[in-house]
């Protein structure tokens, strides 16, 4: 299968063969990424890292993606400081970035910011995120962490929790879900409901979630427990929030009665969702997951920029 | 005094079956693509056996191609095109909504990439035709309400 060029920009783009292709390109990419291999897979090419929004852990997992694989990375550091505070459009800024790199890593505040960056590029665009729209990597990295701890997705109970409507991982994890055979339950205040589209588009893939505010009836028979953060700034609040988030926080108590292999995975940073005493637990693979996200990015950025026969 | 009739046109391009109070979207979609400088008649909810009421669009001396009449199924999925010659029908088809709709409608997602200070144009998929569904290329989100989001 060659991905040379392919842009990632919705998981949508992406059929269920190619998601498996790479993960078995990132399963091969784990000792790389841990340090215990070395590999000069992408030695003098350039990553431009634009991050127009805040982001700790796929900026730094993208970077380490590249840096591992002996590429180099391109920074614009501080947005305040960049021509974009100027007024450029983003399409000038990736036309600009287009011409100093081989791959443009992209996230920005508007959905479907990167569908417009691959218009206007050349080199392969990866999302990074955009608005409140699609975090394909992620996903993809959600994917390769359910396969690497139950060795299977098809089959699988999958429950997201927390705040289903502007949380962007649920929503490409969801649609990817949707290529599998899977069962969905969604579990949120009534305030933070998995968005309509979301729902609709599950359905016509063939998929009817369920949807409901109480844990305590889904989590006994959950494969995977997807936890997202609740924020604050979406109540009114602070009390309503304090209440809504306690109804939805995991501790031992909780667990209590859960499938034995059962799973829990959140995207971080978690806030109190999770009690640092489930961290000890076996279900706990949420730093799992975050390390994840190197094999995962050293594979779609080997495979877009055409060096899969290599690895 | 006397009733003004509009005359049938003698060569050019009638736009029949449009749903009665749609003609000025119709002419607003066929103004959008080019500057068209002869003379356009509109003729609203005017009986129609078929549909109760109906508009009609007439333009003079200008003959649209099916490319840009296209269009307008957007909001006249059953509207007609008469090619006129020297009085006489000379050519008669029915509007298709293309796959991709580009630059009629735009976006209601405030957030949406297309709705910012780009040079681009709103892209919209088209899910399925009857009922109208059109999913933005962008922010992938579906359009709710069409006639709204017209420009």
């Amino acid at each position: 299968m060659n991905l040379k060029g392919k842009d990632v920009i919705s998981i949508d783009d992406f059929s269920r063969k190619e998601l498996e292709h790479i993960l078995k390109v990132a399963k091969k990419m784990v000792p790389v990424a841990q340090g215990k291999k070395d590999l000069k897979l992408l030695q003098g090419r350039i990553m431009a890292s634009l991050f127009f929004e805040p982001s700790t852990r796929t900026r730094l997992s993208f970077s380490a993606a590249m840096n591992r694989l002996d590429g180099s990375v391109l920074e614009f550091g501080e947005l305040e400081k960049t021509s974009v505070k100027k007024g450029e459009t983003l399409a000038d800024t990736i036309r600009m970035v287009d011409g100093y790199s081989d791959v443009i890593v992209l996230r920005h505040n508007s959905e479907g910011a990167a569908r417009l960056a691959a218009k206007f590029a050349d080199k392969p665009v990866l999302n990074a995120g955009d608005g409140t729209g699609q975090h394909p990597t992620q996903t993809m990295l959600d994917l390769f962490t359910i396969m690497e701890e139950r060795k299977k997705i098809d089959g699988s109970h999958i429950v997201f929790l927390g705040d289903l409507k502007y949380g962007r991982t649920v929503h490409s994890l969801a649609q990817a879900l949707a290529m599998y055979d899977v069962e969905m339950t969604f579990i949120s205040p009534k305030e933070l409901h998995m968005p309509k589209h979301i729902v609709d588009y599950l359905k016509e893939k063939g998929i009817t979630p369920k949807e409901s505010q109480s844990l305590t009836k889904h989590i006994k028979s959950a494969d995977v427990l997807y936890v997202t953060r609740i924020q604050k700034e979406r109540f009114p609040s602070e009390s309503e929030y304090s209440t809504v988030a306690g109804a939805y926080r995991i501790d031992l108590d909780t667990l209590e009665g859960v499938k034995d292999d059962m799973i829990i995975m959140h995207p971080l940073p978690r806030v109190s969702e999770i009690h640092p005493d489930v961290d000890g637990t076996k279900h706990a693979v949420y730093f799992r997951q975050a390390f994840n996200g190197v094999p995962v990015r050293m594979a779609l950025l080997s495979l877009a920029l055409g060096k899969e026969g290599q690895v | 005094m006397r009733e003004l009739k509009v005359k049938p046109i003698q060569n050019g391009t009638v736009i029949d079956h449009i749903p009665g109070g749609a003609a000025m979207h119709v002419f607003n979609i066929i103004t959008s693509s080019e500057d068209i400088d002869s003379t356009i008649s509109i003729l609203m909810r005017v009986p129609s056996k078929a549909a109760g009421k109906k508009d009609i669009v007439k333009l003079e001396n200008k003959e649209m191609k099916a490319r840009e009449l296209n269009r307008i199924a957007l909001i006249a999925p059953n509207a007609t095109i008469n090619i006129i010659k020297n009085g006489e029908v000379k050519k008669k088809f029915q509007v298709e909504l293309p796959d991709v709709v580009r630059g009629i409608v735009k976006c209601a997602n405030p957030g949406c990439i297309s709705n910012k200070n780009e040079p681009i144009d709103p892209e919209f998929k088209v899910l399925s035709k009857d009922p109208l569904r059109l999913r933005c290329m962008y922010c992938e989100r579906e359009l709710d309400d069409v006639k709204k989001y017209i420009v």
